[in-house]
This record gives C-alpha cells, structure tokens and sequence, in this order.
C-alpha cells in the first residue's frame, strides 16, 4: 500500500457547489447514502446508490482521486467477494463488495469536499459533542478542536513518513526483500520514528496551545458562521426522504439480492 | 566521481525544483551547497544516492547510472545524513542504531562490531553506547545520526545541515572531523546556511538559486559578493562585513575567515608601527 491511497480521503480546497454546502448537509448525505447500502443487500440498490453520486464526484472535481481511494479498495472487494463466496451465494458476495464500495465513496466524497475547519465548525454546533467534551475534557469546544487538529495532522504525517523512509532507505533499508515475516518486520525502522515525531508533535502542540491561552473564555466565537442555504434545505429534504423511505420498505417487504 | 549532466527535476505536484545542474564531485572535495529555503539543496542531496531520479539528465556515481542501481547498492557508497535525526532513530540503544546501517550492508558481527565502536569513539559518542537514543539531546541524537551514516565508510558523505543544534565547540569538531575525512581522500558535501561556519572552513561554494546554480567557487571569493550572496538568501560573513568596511586602508575585500584577517591586520599593524617608529 502506498501512501497515495490516502489522497482519496484528503481535502482539497476547491470553490464548487459540492465544496459550498454545509458540513451537515453533507454529512446527511452520508447517512442518507448509508441507510438504504446497509438495510438492503440487492445488487441493483447498490449500483443505483453508486452512480447517484457520481454527479456529486463530477461536480466536485474530485472524481479522479475517488479513482485513487478506490484503486486502494481493490484488496479489500476481493477479499470481501472471497470470504462471501464462501459463506453465501455468488450474487450475495457481488452485492456485499458492492456495498463496501458504495460506503467507500460516500466517505471520500464526504472528506474530500469538506474542510476540517468546517467539519469542526459543525461539530461544534452538535449538543451532544459539547456536552460529552465538556464532561469529559471540562471544556465544550475541545471534542471538535482534537479531531480537527487530528484530520489536519494527517497530510503533515505523510510528508514526515516520505522523510522517514528515504532516510532508512540511505541506510541501506530495503522494504520490499525477504519473506513475510521479515517485510513486515523491515516496517519497524519506518514506524518507531514516525510514532514518536507523532507524539513529540502532539506535546509541542499542547504546550503552543497553552502558552495562546487556550482554552479561554467558555462559548469561543468563531470568524466563519455555518449557514444553510435554501440548497442545503433542498437536499436535507430529499436525504430525510430517502432515508424514511428505505426504512418504510424494509419494514414493509423483503427484498431480494437481485 | 558523481556527476550531474543536466539534472532537472520536477515533483509531482508541478513544483520545479532543479533546473539544468551540471556538478562534479570527486575524492578529496569538500563542498558547501547554499542557497535560500526551497532553492533545492535537499532535493539535489536527494539525487545523490538514487532516493530521487532526474526529470532530465543523468546522475552517475562512479559511472552507474542512479535510474539503474537500487538505492541500497547506492547508500553504501553514497552516504546521506538527513537533517532531522528524529528522521531515522529507532533503536534501543545508540550501538544498535550506529550497527543498523552495517548489517543492512551485510558486514560480518567483529566488523560491525568494531566499526561501530570506532564510529562512537570518533564521535565522542563512546560513552552513551548503551543509552537510548531518545533520551539524548537534540545536538547529541544529531551526532548519532551522523555516526550511523559514518560508520558505513562511504566514499561521498551528504550532510544536511549538520551544524544545526550544535554548540560552538561542537562545530568546531565537526569542521575538524570534515577535514580529515577529505584529507583521506573522502568527499564531503555540506548543504547549509550556516556562513560563518562555511567562511571558517573554506570549502568550495555552490549558491543554488531556484533550483539553479547562480555561482561556485572557493569560499572567499564567493561569499564575500554582495549581490551573490543576496540572490541566495544569505548574509555576508562578519570578516567579510568588516573588511568591506575597511577597503578604504587598501585591504583585500574578499577576506571571510579570522586566519586570513589576522595575517593581514598583522601586516597592517606592524607596517603602522614602523612608520610611527621613523617619524618620532
């Protein structure tokens, strides 16, 4: 695996409409896409919830790295087709390694056309977050402020792993030599390192972050608001449509594979 | 001998980092690379030992082709210090990181063994063979990293800013170190910023500007322009400044190291206390 595989998931600042909606809006497109993948295993639901986002793909420009992310996928569908292949039928493994794909593309879609900063920003709005980050971090904005900082690590690791294994490949490292046992064990030089820059990292931060006074006053404002558009309206809509519709179904009548 | 014919070099993302470079470097150099952040010091010392191949030109070292040998056939040969340390420390202890890079290479146990002690030994590193190299300073885990390169025995040693976090006294055994490695016929090359520490060791200078190379020649000569020195980023060194300063007295303006200057200051001085002797 290489570390590319990962751009399928990276954000990438482009201005299209995609880009534009909200953070929640989108995620409900997510959920929206999620509900019916998981409450049906039917070949023909799946191919339709994959190709509805492909508009999305399109209109976001970011359907040649969804190419990439699913590039990495390609182990994990045949390993899920095989172990299905063996536990049921052939259809029902097709429709099960369909289903992973459709999951795969709505979360790339999702993370390649939001922004961390926006995807904190909406958490932050979620009750339930700062409730929980409050009683367990005594502070209501620090849930969002971890999980953004850690999505926005991620690109930083990247480059530090490249760094990393160049250095151990001047050592005379070879990745890719020996068996099994010992490819996996050649990872260690790469790993050790990169845990600790992590770690080293992590506590300069905190220690940056205190020193600016953070956390500060309780009920932080920020520069950029979330505001739904009558787009975001539109799309809630027809999301909470589809997801009402697949539950009615599913209580209603048993579909098929295919 | 490495050379560069006509090394370009373009990442991925589109950015241009090299443009044109023709280098040669043989046994016995010592070469400063300078220049601004970005200009493409790092990605020229990455070309080096195969860890990055030309757009267009060639890399040759000792006549094979960088596209055509594996970087580990390469890094015996070629021995690249990154900057960071943090980079490459993994081990237990500082023995086992310094013999890491010998047994990639496939040395016999005594010789691993008795490098990586002469390695420590060279280093002044000796006595903290059994201590973690997480716990050393930052100038110490920078020393370990070199050791690691070093005790390989490569014919060309790439420093990458060797002289960061180090103290004065460090340095100075440093640029020590430096110069018997090529007095042994070894080559070094230096990617710095660091003028003063350049200007003391007089070795030849590269000024790398937007992945170009804009000038090369011994140290005083180079860094004691002003426009030069500018275009890469750089101040002139602080003998270099002072004799600028002094030109009007008839001293030479390219001095840049304190030995130089002395012998010139002495001359000066005692020629003053000739003519004051004549006139009383």
């Amino acid at each position: 695996m290489s570390l590319r595989t990962l751009e399928g998931f990276k954000f990438s600042t482009l201005k299209t409409p995609v880009h534009l909606l909200d953070p929640r809006t989108k995620f409900l497109i997510v959920i929206a896409v999620l509900v019916p993948a998981l409450l049906f295993a039917n070949i023909y639901v799946m191919i339709a919830l994959l190709l509805s986002q492909l508009p999305l793909l399109l209109v976001g420009k970011v359907a040649r790295r969804w190419a990439l992310s699913l590039r990495a996928g390609v182990f994990l569908s045949a390993l899920i087709f095989v172990v299905n292949l063996f536990t049921g039928s052939y259809l029902s493994a097709i429709a099960l390694t369909l289903r992973f794909l459709v999951l795969l593309t709505s979360f790339s879609l999702f993370f390649m056309t939001t922004s961390p900063d926006d995807l904190g920003l909406a958490l932050d709005r979620i009750g339930a977050v700062r409730w929980l980050s409050r009683r367990w971090l005594g502070y209501p904005n620090a849930l969002s402020f971890t999980f953004t900082t850690a999505v926005r690590l991620v690109p930083t690791l990247a480059v530090d792993a490249q760094t990393v294994v160049d250095a151990q490949r001047s050592r005379g490292l070879e990745l890719d030599k020996g068996n099994l046992l010992k490819r996996v064990r050649n990872y260690i030089p790469i790993l050790i390192p990169l845990l600790l820059i992590a770690i080293r990292r992590s506590l300069e931060l905190a220690e940056a972050l205190e020193s600016r006074g953070f956390p500060g006053k309780e009920g932080r404002t920020s520069l950029f608001q979330l505001k739904l558009r009558p787009v975001d309206y539109a799309i809630i809509a027809l999301s909470l449509a589809i997801i009402g519709i697949s539950f009615w179904v599913y209580f209603h009548y048993k579909v098929p594979v295919l | 001998m490495i050379t560069l014919e006509k090394v370009s070099f373009t990442y991925r993302s589109g950015q241009r980092a090299l443009q044109d470079v023709d280098l040669n470097i043989e046994g016995g150099d010592f070469i400063a690379i300078m220049g601004e952040n970005g200009a493409g010091k790092t990605t020229l010392a990455k070309h080096l030992n195969g860890l990055l191949k030309p757009s267009q030109g060639r890399v040759l070292v000792d006549g094979e082709d960088t596209r055509k040998v594996s970087v580990a056939r390469l890094s015996r040969k070629v021995g690249l210090v990154f900057q960071n340390p943090d980079h490459l420390l993994f081990s237990e202890t500082v023995k086992d990181e310094v013999a890491f890079g010998l047994k990639n290479f496939g040395f016999a146990p005594e010789v691993v063994h008795k490098q990586v002690e002469r390695t420590l030994e060279a280093l002044g590193l000796s006595e903290y063979a059994e201590s973690s190299p997480f716990l050393l300073s930052g100038g110490e885990r920078k020393r370990v990293a070199l050791a690691a390169i070093l005790a390989i025995e490569p014919d060309y040693l790439i420093l990458d800013e060797p002289t960061i976090g180090q103290d004065y006294q460090q340095k100075e055994r440093l640029r020590n170190f430096i110069l018997q490695l090529y007095s042994q016929g070894k080559a070094v090359v230096m990617i710095t910023h660091d003028v003063e520490f350049v200007a003391e060791s007089n070795p030849k200078v590269i000024l790398l500007s937007q992945g170009r190379i804009v000038a090369r020649g011994p140290a005083d000569s180079v860094l004691s322009k002003d426009e030069l020195v500018k275009k890469a980023s750089l101040v002139r060194p602080q003998m270099s400044r002072l004799f600028g300063e002094l030109a009007k007295y008839g001293l030479p303006s390219d001095v840049v190291d304190v030995h130089r200057a002395r012998i010139l200051l002495e001359e000066k001085l005692s020629e003053a206390k000739v003519r004051v002797a004549q006139n009383s």
